[in-house]
C-alpha cells in the first residue's frame, strides 16, 4: 500500500489527492441530495393523487440543483483523472446509458406530469417512477461492478444486480424520511410505513457490502482485518450499527409524539439515514483507496497534468464554499413543510 | 453492419443535437423573462406579468430538457470519445470544470427560486434570482463555446508525449474563432427565442385571443427579431472570414468548391459529387464566392482538391449551410415583414399569424444546420490538426452502441414530440386562464398569482 503513494508535498503528489476528495464528496453529496428525490420518485406509485403532487412538490425547487452534484462528480473524474474517465465508463457504458436514460425520463416526467394534458399525467407519473427507478438500480449497479473491478461473469452480475436493489431501497427510505419531515397527517404516516419497510433491506445491502467487499480482495480483506488496522476502522461498522438503532427507534416512537401533535425529533429520521449513507461511503472509500480502477489504475496514475489541475484547484477553492452557500439558503428559503407548487 | 466510428459519432450527434436545442431557448428567455418583469416593475401593466407567466412555464420545461441531456453529455465524453480526454484533457478539463463550477450550480439552485420562491422571498431577490440564473446560462455557454471553438482552432498549448499541455490560458481561452463563435451563438439564441414568443403569440392571436398580452408578445417577438437577424448576418459573416483563415477546407466544402480560383463563383445549387470530385447540376453566380470571401472580385478562393483526404463531407456542409442561409433570410424577411405590417398599433394579418406560427422552432432548424455545417465541417479531425475523430472511439462494441442509440432516439423522438405538443398547449391554457382572471380582477389593477387548477398541481393546505 505504502509503495503506491507517492511525495505529497509536490503538486503532483497532492493535487490528486486534493481531486479525489472533491469528487469522493460530490458524489457523497450527490448520493444523499438525489437519493433523497430518487426515492421520493420509488414511492410515488404508493401514493394517492394528491399525495403524489405534494410529493413532487417537496422535492421540486432542489432537484435540479442536486442532480448538478452528479456532474461535478463525474466532471473531476473526466478534468481530474482523464485517463480513467474513458476506462471507468466504457466499462459501464450499458449501466451509465440506463441511469441517463432512467435520469432523462424521470427528469422531464417531472415538468411534462404538471404541464400535460390532464389524462397524460398518469402516464408521466409512471415514467417519473420508472426513470427514479432505473437511475437508481443503474446507480447500485455500478457500485458493485466498480466494487468487483469490471469483472465479467454471471456472479458479477447478479451481485451488481443486487446491489442495484439495495440501493435502490437505500434512496426510498431517503426519501421517506425526507417525506416524513415535510409532509404531514396521512403521508406523513404513510412515509413512517415506508420508511420502516426500506429500513431492513437497507440494511440486507449494507451488511451484504460490508461482507462481500473484504472477502471478494484479500487486499481489502487486510485493510479491515489485521490487527493494526482494526483498531483504526472498527468505530465505522459500530456506529453504522448504533444509527440503525436510533433509526428504526425513531420511527416507532414518531406515530405516537405526532398524536399528540409534537413534531419534536421529526427530523431524526433523515439525518440518521443520511448517517449511515455517510458511514457506508466512507468505508467504501477506505476500502478502494487509492485505487480508481481495482487494482488496476490508482488516482496518481489516472490524474491529469498537475498545471492543468493547480488551475481547476484554484477556481474550486473559491468557488465551492459559494456553492455550498448559495444551496444551503435555496435549502432555507424553502425550508418547513412542502406546500404545492404554483410558477408566478 | 455499422462501424463503432460512425455509430459512436451518430450516438453523440443525436443527443449533443437534442441538447444544444434548449440552452438556445434557455439562454436567450430567461433575459427575456427578466425584461418582462423589468417591464412589468416598470409600467405595473398585467399584461406584461401574463407574458411572463407563460413563457417562465416554457422556460422551465425547456430548462430541464437541456439540464437532463447535459448530464448525458458529461458521460458520454468517456463512453463515446475516451482518447479525447486522453489526449486534450490538459484543455479541456478545466473549461468544462469552470462550467460546472460557475454555471451549473449558479442557474440549477436559484432556478427553485426563480421559478417557485416568489412568495418565499422578497421581489428584489426574486429578480436578483432570475438575473443570476440569465447569468449562469450565459456563462455556460461562455465555457462550453470557448472549448468547442478550440477544438476548431486551437491556440495556447503544446504538445508533450502526445498530449496537449497549456501554456497560456487566456490564449486557450479566447482561441482565434472563440470571440465570433459565442457572438454567433448568443445571436442565434436570441432570435430562437424571438420567434418563439413570436410563434406562440401568433398561435393565440389566431385562436382568436385578443389579449394585450397575445399581441404584446407578438410585438416582442418580431421587434427583437428584427433588430437582431442583420445584426446576425454581418456576425455569421465575420465568422465565416474567421473560417476562411483558420480552416480554409471548411469554407471550400461551404461552398462547394473544388478547385482553386481567382474570381470563384458562388455555387447557389447543386449536388456536390466526392467520386467525381463536381458538382452535378450546378447554378453559379460568377465571382461572388471571392466577392462574399475576399472582398474582391478576383480574389483567390481555395479549393477542395487542396485539402484531398483531409476535407469533411462535402454534401452535408454544403446542404446544411445553405439551409441556415435560407432560414436566416427567411427570418429577416418576416421579421421585418411583420415589423412594418403592425406599426402604431396595427394588428396582424391571419397570413402573418400563420406566418409566424410556423416560424415558432425556425430557431431550431438554423441553430442545427449551422451547427452540423461547423462541426461536420471540421472532419475529419476531432481537434483541429492536433486528433482525428477516429482516435478518439472507444472499444465499446458496435452492437452496444447500436441498441443504446435505438433506445435514445426513441426516448427523442417521444419528448420532441411531448415538448412540442405541450407548449401549444400551455399557450392555449395561457388564454383560458387569463379571461378567468380578467373577470375575477375587474375591480382592482393588480392580479393575484392564481393558481390553475387544472394545470398546476393541487396540494395541501397550508400556503406559506
Amino acid at each position: 500500500m505504502p509503495e503506491l503513494i507517492p511525495d505529497l508535498s509536490v503538486p503532483a503528489g497532492w493535487l490528486p489527492l486534493a481531486f479525489m476528495i472533491v469528487m469522493g464528496l460530490s458524489i457523497l453529496a450527490y448520493v444523499i441530495l438525489d437519493g433523497f428525490d430518487l426515492g421520493v420518485g420509488l414511492l410515488l406509485p404508493m401514493a394517492s393523487d394528491s399525495e403524489k403532487d405534494l410529493m413532487i412538490a417537496s422535492i421540486g425547487p432542489f432537484w435540479d440543483a442536486n442532480e448538478t452534484w452528479l456532474v461535478m462528480g463525474v466532471g473531476v473524474l473526466l478534468v481530474a483523472f482523464p485517463m480513467a474517465h474513458g476506462t471507468v465508463l466504457t466499462a459501464l457504458y450499458l449501466p451509465v446509458s440506463l441511469m441517463l436514460i432512467g435520469l432523462t425520463l424521470r427528469g422531464v416526467a417531472f415538468d411534462f406530469r404538471v404541464k400535460a394534458r390532464d389524462e397524460h399525467k398518469e402516464r408521466w407519473n409512471r415514467a417519473f417512477f420508472t426513470g427514479s427507478f432505473m437511475a437508481a438500480f443503474a446507480q447500485g449497479f455500478m457500485l458493485g461492478e466498480l466494487i468487483l473491478g469490471f469483472e465479467i461473469s454471471v456472479f458479477a452480475t447478479i451481485f451488481s444486480a443486487f446491489i442495484g436493489l439495495c440501493l435502490a431501497s437505500g434512496y426510498a427510505l431517503l426519501g421517506a424520511c425526507w417525506l416524513i419531515a415535510k409532509t404531514s397527517d396521512r403521508l406523513q404516516r404513510k412515509a413512517i410505513v415506508w420508511a420502516k419497510q426500506s429500513v431492513l433491506f437497507t440494511a440486507v445491502g449494507v451488511g451484504a457490502v460490508s461482507l462481500a467487499t473484504p472477502l471478494l480482495s484479500e487486499r481489502i480483506f487486510d485493510k479491515w482485518f489485521t490487527v493494526q488496522n482494526l483498531i483504526g476502522v472498527w468505530p465505522i461498522p459500530l456506529i453504522t450499527v448504533v444509527l440503525f438503532v436510533l433509526l428504526w427507534r425513531a420511527l416507532r416512537r414518531l406515530p405516537v409524539r405526532l398524536d399528540q401533535n409534537n413534531e419534536y425529533g421529526i427530523w431524526m429520521p433523515f439525518y440518521s439515514a443520511v448517517g449511515l449513507f455517510m458511514l457506508a461511503f466512507h468505508g467504501l472509500a477506505y476500502s478502494l483507496f487509492p485505487w480508481l480502477v481495482v487494482d488496476e489504475l490508482t488516482i496518481w496514475d489516472a490524474a491529469a497534468a498537475p498545471e492543468s489541475l493547480m488551475v481547476i484547484f484554484v477556481g474550486a477553492v473559491i468557488v465551492l464554499p459559494m456553492i455550498v452557500a448559495y444551496s444551503i439558503f435555496v435549502y432555507r428559503v424553502f425550508g418547513g413543510k412542502a406546500t404545492p407548487l404554483e410558477y408566478y | 453492419m455499422l462501424d463503432a466510428l460512425i455509430l459512436a459519432r451518430i450516438q453523440f450527434a443525436a443527443n449533443i443535437s437534442f441538447h444544444i436545442i434548449f440552452p438556445m431557448i434557455s439562454i436567450a428567455l430567461t433575459w427575456m423573462l427578466l425584461y418582462f418583469k423589468w417591464q412589468y416593475n416598470r409600467t405595473g401593466e398585467d399584461y406584461w406579468m401574463n407574458i411572463y407567466r407563460l413563457f417562465v412555464k416554457v422556460f422551465a420545461l425547456s430548462f430541464a430538457l437541456g439540464v437532463v441531456s447535459g448530464i448525458t453529455m458529461s458521460f458520454q465524453f468517456g463512453t463515446n470519445w475516451p482518447g479525447f480526454m486522453e489526449t486534450v484533457g490538459n484543455i479541456a478539463g478545466p473549461l468544462l470544470a469552470y462550467e460546472v463550477l460557475t454555471a451549473f450550480f449558479l442557474e440549477a439552485s436559484f432556478l427553485g427560486i426563480m421559478l417557485f420562491g416568489f412568495n418565499r422571498v422578497s421581489n428584489r431577490i426574486h429578480t436578483l434570482a432570475t438575473f443570476l440564473v440569465a447569468v449562469g446560462t450565459t456563462l455556460s455557454a461562455f465555457w462550453i463555446l470557448a472549448l468547442n471553438s478550440w477544438m476548431h482552432t486551437p491556440a495556447g498549448f503544446e504538445m508533450i508525449d502526445g498530449q496537449a499541455h497549456a501554456t497560456d490560458w487566456f490564449a486557450v481561452v479566447f482561441n482565434p474563432s472563440f470571440p465570433y463563435r459565442l457572438v454567433h451563438t448568443l445571436l442565434a439564441s436570441g432570435l430562437t427565442a424571438a420567434f418563439l414568443i413570436a410563434g406562440l403569440s401568433a398561435y393565440r392571436w389566431l385562436r382568436g385571443d385578443r389579449e394585450k398580452s397575445v399581441i404584446g408578445g407578438i410585438r416582442t417577438g418580431v421587434r427583437l427579431a428584427a433588430v437582431l437577424i442583420p445584426l446576425q448576418i454581418l456576425a455569421g459573416d465575420l465568422h465565416g472570414l474567421n473560417t476562411l483563415e483558420h480552416q480554409p477546407a471548411k469554407v471550400a466544402a461551404m461552398e462547394g468548391l473544388w478547385e482553386t480560383q481567382e474570381g470563384a463563383p458562388f455555387v447557389v445549387f447543386g449536388i456536390p459529387d466526392e467520386e467525381a470530385r463536381t458538382n452535378h447540376f450546378a447554378l453559379e453566380i460568377p465571382k461572388l464566392a471571392s466577392l462574399i470571401l475576399t472582398h474582391e472580385l478576383d480574389g483567390e478562393v481555395l479549393g477542395l482538391n487542396e485539402f484531398e483526404g483531409e476535407h469533411p463531407p462535402v454534401g452535408m456542409v454544403f446542404w446544411s449551410f445553405r439551409i441556415m442561409v435560407g432560414v436566416g433570410l427567411l427570418m429577416l424577411v418576416i421579421s421585418w415583414a411583420a415589423v412594418w405590417m403592425l406599426r402604431k398599433g396595427r394588428e396582424p394579418s391571419p397570413l402573418m399569424s400563420k406566418l409566424l406560427v410556423g416560424m415558432t422552432f425556425s430557431g431550431w432548424v438554423a441553430v442545427l444546420s449551422g451547427w452540423y455545417t461547423t462541426e461536420i465541417g471540421r472532419q475529419p479531425f476531432l481537434v483541429s490538426g492536433v486528433m482525428r475523430t477516429a482516435e478518439a472511439v472507444g472499444p465499446v462494441p458496435p452492437a452496444t452502441v447500436l441498441t443504446t442509440l435505438i433506445a435514445w432516439l426513441t426516448l427523442y423522438a417521444v419528448l420532441i414530440s411531448a415538448y412540442v405538443a405541450v407548449v401549444f398547449m400551455l399557450a392555449r391554457n395561457a388564454s383560458a386562464k387569463e379571461k378567468l382572471e380578467t373577470g375575477v380582477n375587474a375591480h382592482g389593477p393588480r392580479v393575484a398569482p392564481l393558481i390553475d387548477p387544472t394545470i398546476e398541481p393541487a396540494g395541501a393546505p397550508g400556503n406559506a
